[in-house]
């Protein structure tokens, strides 16, 4: 079994602390790195984060993404075919000089083949967290003990289907925070709130102290607010990339709405 | 805890799905186990084998592939099979065991066509709802299964994303089990896929292996020296594999589909040219760059074309009791038409690869050694395409 999480306390950590302080939460926003081009991915992370953004999910594309929806599919089929890589995505980072925490939103075959020091090269370009989507806890003690003891936060993901047993495992093997899946399904926008998310959120804040933050199918201000009442953060996706493959003013502008909307 | 680390094959295996799925898994897995333990379950399978599928498969020998190999040849004909593959044992299987947990909307992935089919006809025959994703590419490459399909009452989804071939229509089929995994079960068609569907799928297939053995005994009195499948997630092979692994002596050879050349980059070795890698929740030999990216697989036949490959191949391969090896797409239409002309058989484009290996390696065997070859499928699915490529019938 992987060891528990690490007890130094991250950026990610800090973030949470901060906003704890001023009782504000979270707005967590999702972009598929190198999308539309590397130029502009770094402007739209750029808008992200100067548009009140508290952590930037940035994701590393891959070639058979199981868990998204056709968005950031096409963004990252779109980004593979622009060269976008796994190093590439560190550049991007550490070009971006954000004020938000990064974290890396990953499948695990392109960060294995990363090579073993790929997490400390991570960490180098100012990357403070990752986030591996097809890496449930108990899967792989090998690398899920790599991964916990290296030095980003691990954050974990919870299932709506997730029993409250293995919610305290999941949590008690992440740090950071802990990404709690809104609704069954993949990512994507959706026009209705995830049902259920009350009960869900409760059994998980029964299970960790860690921050939750939700996310998967979260696409409005108003989706935002609702779920930001019942979570410590929401997270945003491919709301945003549908607004990158526009114009970074575009990500300015719906970054700064979900703000007000969660902060109101 | 859920028990996550089981199931796997050495090192290979696994569950590398998201979390969503976790729980759904466990319950298979438990599912899967009781059902096998339960007599009235296992008779039902086995009566459904007999008079629906119509096992068992014949063995039948083949005198003039025999003299030309110089060995005594003997094909395990799933082609016989209802449906025209082996894909059937394994959607039987799964079906039963859906309905027994009470999941009336069936999903799968095809390549070929084969095993949508085989899932489309067991869904009919049990009342179920059935929507089979298939890649863009191949529902052009396959249009009589894709018909076949339709006409045993199931939806058919073409998918455009990726390469627009199996491993994206496994991806799809995936993203819907994760959308709908309360009321749906995912029917995986090869021994591909987090565990359990990896031992599960070679479970139900090894009925295969089961049968040939003892026809093998009856027939030829001893066990064969060699025993010959192709290879594409791997399952007719882990099918006939299974109940001879234990039998040191029998030599077992999984035949890749080399495309256009093992050198070429358009292949679907995975167990020759790949490094290990996770694809679609498993840790297994996988075509992929240097960046981790998925490489697209290359085949003539839609049912090998797939990067990956069942992560017990991986673990037969990397402790030696099993050998892969690949055989091109040119030759493997020679070994299609060498197995029409010479045995009255017409095999799958798949199958043809096994054909085509054992032709070219005569020299392996003595006149007494006895070869056994899966015949996975037949080819009938496959002449609408053979005519396009201007192969003649002269
Ligand atoms: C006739 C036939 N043989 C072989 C295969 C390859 O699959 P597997 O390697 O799982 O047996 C297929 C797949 O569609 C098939 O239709």
């Amino acid at each position: 079994m992987a060891s528990t999480s690490t007890t130094i306390s991250s950026n990610v950590d800090e973030t949470f602390a901060a906003l704890r302080q001023k009782k504000k939460r979270a707005l967590v926003g999702y972009l598929t790195a190198g999308f539309p081009d590397a130029a502009r991915s770094i402007e739209c992370l750029r808008a992200l984060d100067e548009g009140g953004a508290d952590i930037i999910e940035l994701g590393v594309p891959f070639s058979d993404p199981i868990a998204d929806g056709p968005v950031i599919q096409a963004s990252s089929q779109r980004a593979l075919e622009l060269g976008m890589t796994l190093e590439r995505t560190l550049e991007i980072a550490s070009a971006a000089k954000l004020r938000a925490p990064i974290v890396l939103f990953s499948y695990l075959n392109p960060v294995i083949a990363g090579g073993p020091d790929i997490l400390e090269r991570a960490a180098a370009a100012g990357v403070s967290g990752i986030l591996l989507t097809d890496l449930p806890v108990g899967s792989d003690s090998a690398r899920e003990e790599w991964l916990s003891s290296g030095p980003l936060s691990f954050i974990r993901l919870v299932a709506p289907t997730t029993p409250v047993e293995r919610m305290a495992e999941i949590a008690r093997h992440g740090s950071g925070f802990v990404y709690l899946i809104s609704r069954l399904g993949v990512t994507g926008a959706r026009t209705t709130a995830p049902e259920g998310l009350t009960e869900t959120v409760g059994r998980l804040r029964s299970a960790t102290k860690l921050p939750i933050c939700a996310g998967f199918g979260i696409s409005t201000a108003e989706q935002a607010k609702h779920v930001s009442q019942l979570a410590d953060g929401s997270v945003v996706g491919s709301a945003l990339v549908s607004a990158a493959a526009v114009s970074p003013e575009s990500v300015s502008r719906l970054t700064q709405e979900l703000r007000t909307a969660i902060d109101s | 805890m859920s028990t996550v680390e089981a199931g796997r094959f050495g090192v290979f295996g696994g569950r590398y799905v998201p979390e969503t799925l976790i729980p759904a898994l466990d319950e298979l897995d438990a599912a899967f186990d009781e059902a096998m333990a339960d007599e009235t379950f296992r008779a039902e399978l086995d009566g459904l084998l007999e008079n629906y599928v119509g096992r068992p498969s014949p063995l039948s020998d083949a005198p003039r592939l025999s003299k030309r190999v110089g060995a005594q040849v003997y094909l395990k004909r799933e082609d016989l099979n209802h449906t025209g593959a082996h894909k059937i044992n394994n959607t039987v299987g799964q079906a039963l065991l859906a309905r027994r947990m009470g999941k009336l909307r069936i999903i799968a992935e095809t390549g070929a066509g084969q095993h949508g089919v085989a899932t489309a006809t067991i869904c009919a025959r049990f009342g179920l709802d059935c929507t089979v994703y298939m890649g863009e590419e191949d529902i052009r490459r396959q249009e009589l299964n894709v018909y076949r399909m339709k006409l045993l009452g199931a939806k058919v989804v073409p998918v455009t994303s990726g390469t627009r071939t199996l491993k994206d229509a496994t991806s799809e089929a995936i993203r819907d089990w994760v959308t709908n995994v309360g009321d749906s079960y995912y029917i995986i068609g090869s021994v591909v896929g987090p565990a359990p569907y990896p031992r599960m799928v070679r479970d139900f297939q090894s009925i295969i292996g089961r049968e040939a053995k003892s026809q093998m005994m009856e027939r030829a009195g001893r066990l064969p020296k060699t025993v010959v499948a192709c290879v594409g997630g791997g399952s007719n092979a882990m099918g006939i594999f299974h109940p001879f692994v234990e039998d040191r002596d029998v030599e077992l050879v999984g035949v890749e589909a080399a495309g256009r050349g093992l050198d070429s980059g358009e292949h679907a070795a995975s167990l020759q040219r790949g490094e290990p890698g996770v694809l679609h929740g498993a840790l297994s030999y996988l075509l992929q760059d240097e960046d981790g990216q998925v490489h697209p697989a290359h085949s003539i036949s839609a049912g090998l074309d797939y990067p990956g490959v069942g992560p017990e191949h991986s673990f037969l391969k990397d402790s030696g009791r099993a050998e892969y090896v690949a055989i091109s797409d040119d030759d493997a239409l020679k070994g299609l038409q060498l197995l029409s002309r010479l045995e009255g058989i017409i095999p799958a484009l798949e199958t043809a690869h096994a054909i085509a290996w054992v032709d070219a390696n005569r020299e392996r065997w003595s006149p007494d050694d006895a070869v056994l070859i899966c015949v996975s499928g037949r080819g009938d699915k496959d002449v609408a395409q053979l005519t396009t490529l201007g192969l003649t019938a002269q």
